[in-house]
């Protein structure tokens, strides 16, 4: 509920498969973290379907935001979008929403990066102040840390993503996703049922980190059969865990930090959050996880991430709103730091 | 068993532990992969012995190519141990910035022309960055860490240790990192030639391509 003339921001994801929309104060308190997701039926994400259906289901998660907060549009202060990177037909639904709706309120637009709203919207929920962060979701893999301006890259993936490894694997597996019910935590259930540790490649290379091998060998050993599916998923988990938390580890060592944080969908799992507690430890750092609802995709982190930007002299105007589908986390500016 | 008692903790990395000793007269380093709890043992100690093994093979092959590395007394596989040589010096992560625009030519420029003979060997390091390079007091240049290295001569294994170089460069020294890996890459191509450095070059730009949300990647479909 808004109280007095507290200022208000409106924020809209719809990077990938979910369209979100949430409302932030300027203080920083979430007033409603409201979302639909596009579940394919069958294979993973066909941008040009999540986009429809994102363009279908825009204006009811609108309106349940805007009650579930209390408030109504004329209420709102700014409005921010998810400006990249992710798919473009998903990304150009949600900033079209958020141009007309800037438009018809006259009131500021800003183009929010969604890698930067992941590290945020955790930093916010854990009282993190610089972390070292891992952010691992179905399209991303980023080991990154605050210096001089900028979110820097650390380590990344050189292929694909965590997630989108895990929900692959999942998928061959015949494993079904489900609202509310995500892949990778289908994969985690039967992971938990594994005993045995099989061979797969381990491949770290510097700070960055390949998984489409992982992958590719995870498959066959499914498809040559002769090994029960929970070893697999195990076998699966424990190689690419173990990776990313190498890199992890060994960016805590190189920056010195004393926080980390783990984001992004795949943040979720207990195992991995073990492993990073474990490193956190030996290196003295505190480990901050984020909160389930906000692991996901949510227009929450985008909200909150405006409400930075806006306060800092930030606006995108409406012919400068273009989605850029590409857009790394060490090209965005992040002067609410410094 | 590596029979020494009495050692000072030098640095305590993500992977291993670096001890200061006194070995027989002479000062030693000591380079433990102490178990890692957050991975399972089986999978621990496989890592770990891997690289015990390794890297002091790919650190004598190293020399061979004619790049600094420090002597390797003793290896104890069973406890992921490596005895070696200090070598007196700083890390070069440490000088770049103090250097005059200058001296960083020069640097970088030699580091150019050391990766390309351990390319030219056969040798990827796997980990080049500017905390892996030793400035020694002599103004020789040693490298250090060959745990994630092998024996690769495929442009693709070089070009991937080149292109972790210019990544470390940017998140390390992002105030020249540009101009220090055109530097290193003239070296490079100093000592393994223009045609081959030409192929390295655009091999690196197939990899930074394969990354997701790279400007890189597909530059000529719009936005």
């Amino acid at each position: 509920m808004k109280t007095g003339s507290e200022r208000l921001c409106l924020g809209i994801e719809s990077t990938a498969d979910d369209f979100g929309v949430g409302i932030a104060t300027f203080q920083g308190k979430i007033l409603a973290n409201v979302a639909d997701s596009y579940v394919p039926t069958e294979g993973g994400i066909h941008p040009r379907e999540a986009a429809r259906h994102h363009a279908e289901v825009s204006d009811g998660v609108l309106r349940e935001a805007l009650e579930k907060a209390g408030v109504t549009p004329h209420d709102l202060d700014v409005i921010c979008f998810a400006q990249g990177p992710g798919l473009g037909p998903c990304l150009r639904t949600g900033a079209t929403v958020a141009r007309a709706l800037a438009t018809y309120l006259g009131i500021p637009l800003v183009g929010v990066n969604h890698s930067v709203a992941h590290i945020e919207v955790g930093k916010l929920q854990t009282g993190a102040g610089d972390p070292v962060t891992l952010y691992v979701s179905g399209g991303n893999t980023i080991v990154t840390a605050y210096e001089a301006g900028r979110y820097r890259v650390f380590g990344e993936t050189l292929d694909i993503a965590l997630g989108n490894c895990l929900d692959v694997f999942a998928r061959e597996a015949g494993l079904k996703q489900a609202k509310g019910m995500p892949l990778g935590a289908a994969l985690e259930q039967l992971a938990k049922e594994g005993k045995m540790l099989l061979r797969l490649p381990y491949v770290v290379k510097g700070m960055d980190l390949s998984l489409s091998g992982l992958l590719t060998a995870a498959v066959s050993l499914l498809r040559k059969g002769d090994c029960r599916l929970e070893d697999v998923c195990y076998s699966l988990q424990e190689h690419a865990f173990s990776m990313v938390t190498e890199v992890t580890e060994r960016a805590l060592a190189h920056t010195e930090k004393k926080e980390v944080l783990l984001t992004g969908g795949v943040a979720s799992n207990q195992r991995l959050q073990n492993m990073l507690s474990i490193i956190a430890g030996e290196h003295d750092a505190k480990f901050n996880v984020v909160p389930r609802q906000y692991a996901t995709d949510n227009g929450a982190m985008i909200a909150w991430t405006g409400v930075l930007a806006y306060i800092h002299g930030l606006a995108t105007p409406v012919e400068e709103s273009y989605v850029k589908l590409r857009w790394r986390v060490d090209k965005v500016d992040v002067p609410w730091l410094t | 068993m590596v029979d020494i008692t009495e050692r000072t903790l030098l640095k305590k990395g993500a992977e291993a532990s670096l001890f200061v000793a006194d070995w027989h007269g002479r000062r030693v380093v000591i380079k433990t992969r102490l178990p890692k709890k957050y991975r399972p043992e089986k999978l621990d100690l496989t890592i770990r012995t891997y690289r015990t093994v390794h890297e002091p093979q790919l650190m004598s092959e190293a020399k061979k190519a004619g790049v600094p590395t420090p002597t390797i007394f003793q290896v104890d596989v069973e406890n992921a141990t490596i005895v070696m040589e200090f070598v007196e010096g700083k890390q070069l992560k440490q000088l770049l910035g103090s250097f005059s625009p200058k001296e960083r030519e020069q640097v970088c420029f030699l580091v150019g022309e050391l990766i390309g003979k351990l390319h030219r060997h056969g040798v990827v390091h796997g980990d080049l960055t500017t905390s892996n390079m030793i400035f020694g007091t002599d103004g020789r240049i040693f490298f250090v860490d060959f745990g994630l290295g092998e024996k690769n001569s495929e442009l693709e294994a070089r070009g991937v240790d080149l292109h972790l170089l210019k990544r470390a460069l940017q998140s390390t020294h992002y105030q020249f990192a540009d101009e220090c890996f055109q530097t290193v890459m003239k070296g490079y191509a100093a000592f393994v030639g223009e045609a081959e450095t030409k192929d390295v070059l655009s091999k690196i730009r197939e990899i930074e391509r394969r990354g997701r949300y790279v400007d890189e990647r597909r530059q000529d479909v719009p936005a």
